[in-house]
């Protein structure tokens, strides 16, 4: 155990912060698609990468600045994602479970693969945004500008999220056919629009994270979506899969578990990927169906 | 308004339709009866464009929209408030309210409606924030009702709505499809509660796997012998 003074700690707290609502963001990519399509898209962290590596390019090579560059990297990305659905699921939505399942998992190595082929294996760094990398001091505690920006983002991003799916006539659409398709279509509901706008919603996030992870965590791989894309993942899972409130949950936990983790007991610094997975052997001995989950029967 | 002419159906290997006729006119209640697996839910479906068709066609004001997308068949005013209820159960029953009338845009209308309803179902008004799943089954039926009436039916196509109710409610439920179709909304109504549909209906059609055996006025179908014999268990 480490003794910490309580600047130290404050830094920790917002790194856990930080950390946490990138996986938030993560995480109700899976949580939704899975409660709507009852599928764990597994290029889901792939489609992170390309959110960060969209960015990166529309600032370096196509000289954008920032305030353009994010806004065309998230549209990239959503397209990206709705275009996924588009070829390598809905073709396969009347299969048996096992048959998309599988497509999800080919399209995560097949967009790892093209990503090492087009982008390189080389890291890229990613660019400095002098606006959001000045350390601001709130009183002994200094913190740069993306640890508080990246909770503010997600903060704003989650209550649009939540109005969206709370407050409006699509919001309630999606709710219905995450329950029952067929009833949802005798309302006049168009399922594929809604699945469509699933997918957009998703990646539209995925890409967000990507672009504050970038600030972050500032090295660009092909491979980068794997570790998170696997967390947050298991992070919709402890939160209980299909409940987005429970996909944010579980991100802050993954989020300061790790960071507090690392913080108070150094020796374990290299578990620190094995948190999530404890924390998820735990979660499912105690509450299979995840903190907000209910006991729910198969959909079928 | 809606003419059904030789409608085939096969799931997989199955024929469950075989070539079904029928009509419903402007302004009446037409019951379809027949034992369990018939095809009366098949027919109502594929109405619906829920499940494909195989063959025939489906005529709404002259119109054939047996290719059309269920939205659109929504839109156009034709509504089936499916067999079971199929409320969503995490949804409040205003929530509920809300998405039958998902496709209308006439904001005064849609109000008028839920007014309507409500006075229809007072039960439900007062439960209106409550979880759907979480109303009892002849509540939850109710709501389904409420729910298909917000769509603006021309046509209201009824899959058993009073299955699992106690007698009293049967009761209320074909009282209110009476007074539905007062107000001016055209019935299609599938019931194993033979003797009660009947005796609403102007018309109605016998379902015996796949076909239609026999068909006739409500009255008539009430004194037929084989009727009374197959479904009226007399
Ligand atoms: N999705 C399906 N796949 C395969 N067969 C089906 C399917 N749905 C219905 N069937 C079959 O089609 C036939 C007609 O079924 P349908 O549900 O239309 O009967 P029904 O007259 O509504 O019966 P009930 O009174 O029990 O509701 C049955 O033999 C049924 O097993
Ligand atoms: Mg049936």
């Amino acid at each position: 155990m480490t003794i910490m003074d309580f600047p130290t700690f404050m830094q920790q707290v917002v790194n856990s912060l930080s950390l946490g609502s990138l996986y938030a963001l993560l995480a109700i990519g899976y949580t939704m698609v899975y409660g709507i399509l009852r599928l764990i898209n597994f290029a889901h962290g792939d489609i992170f990468m390309l959110g960060a590596y969209f960015a990166f390019y529309a600032i370096t090579i196509f000289t954008l600045p920032w305030y353009l560059a994010f806004p065309v990297a998230i549209i990239f990305t959503v397209l990206f994602g709705i275009i996924l659905e588009r070829f390598a699921y809905r073709p396969l939505r009347n299969s048996p479970r096992i048959a998309i399942m599988i497509s999800a998992i080919g399209a995560s190595y097949l967009i790892e693969n093209l990503g090492v082929m087009i982008f390189g294996g080389r890291p890229e760094a990613f660019p400095t945004i002098q606006l959001f990398n000045q350390i601001f001091s709130i009183g002994s505690v200094k913190v740069s500008g993306v640890s508080l920006l990246i909770p503010i983002v997600t903060l704003v991003v989650l209550l649009v999220l939540f109005y969206v799916i709370n407050k409006t006539k699509t919001g309630m659409a999606m709710r219905a056919v995450s329950k029952d398709y067929e009833a949802a279509r005798l309302m006049g509901v168009d399922v594929n629009t809604i699945i469509t706008i699933t997918f957009g919603i998703g990646s539209g996030l995925a890409a967000v994270g990507a672009i504050l992870w970038g600030m972050k965590y500032p090295q660009l791989i092909p491979l980068m979506g794997l570790m998170p894309g696997l967390k947050c993942f298991i992070a919709a899972v402890i939160g209980g899969i299909g409940d987005v409130r429970g996909a944010v949950i579980g991100g802050f936990i993954l989020g300061f578990g790790e960071i507090m983790l690392v913080a108070f007991i150094p020796d374990l610094s290299g578990y620190r990927d094995a948190f999530a997975f404890v924390v998820l052997i735990l979660v499912l001995l105690i509450k299979p169906s995840g903190i907000m989950g209910k006991a729910t029967v198969e959909k079928v | 308004m809606l003419e059904i002419k030789d409608l085939q159906v096969h799931y997989g290997g199955i024929h469950a339709l075989r070539g079904i006729s029928l009509n419903v006119e402007d302004g009446k209640i037409i019951s379809l009866i027949g034992a369990n697996g018939a095809g009366k839910s098949t027919t109502l479906k594929a109405i619906m464009g829920l499940v494909p068709k195989t063959a025939g066609s489906v005529l709404y004001d002259g119109k054939d929209i047996s290719q059309d997308k269920t939205r659109d068949i929504v839109k156009n005013g034709l509504i089936l408030t499916p067999e079971g209820r199929r409320v969503f159960p995490d949804l409040t029953v205003d929530e509920n309210i809300a998405l039958g009338a998902y496709t209308r845009n006439d904001r005064a209308g849609v109000a008028k409606d839920r007014k309507w309803v409500f006075e229809l179902f007072p039960r439900l008004e007062e439960r209106k924030w409550q979880a759907a799943g979480t109303l009892s089954g002849g509540e939850q039926q109710m709501l389904a009702v409420a729910r298909s009436l917000m769509g603006k039916p021309k046509l209201l196509m009824m899959d058993e709505p009073s299955l699992g109710l106690a007698p009293l409610i049967v009761k209320s439920i074909f009282s209110i499809i009476r007074e539905i179709n007062q107000a001016g909304v055209n019935v299609l109504l599938i019931e194993q509660n033979a003797k009660a549909a009947l005796e609403i209906s102007d018309y109605g059609y016998v379902m015996e796997t796949g076909v239609i055996t026999i068909s006739g006025t409500g009255k008539d179908l009430l004194v037929n012998d084989q009727v009374r014999k197959a479904y009226l268990g007399e």
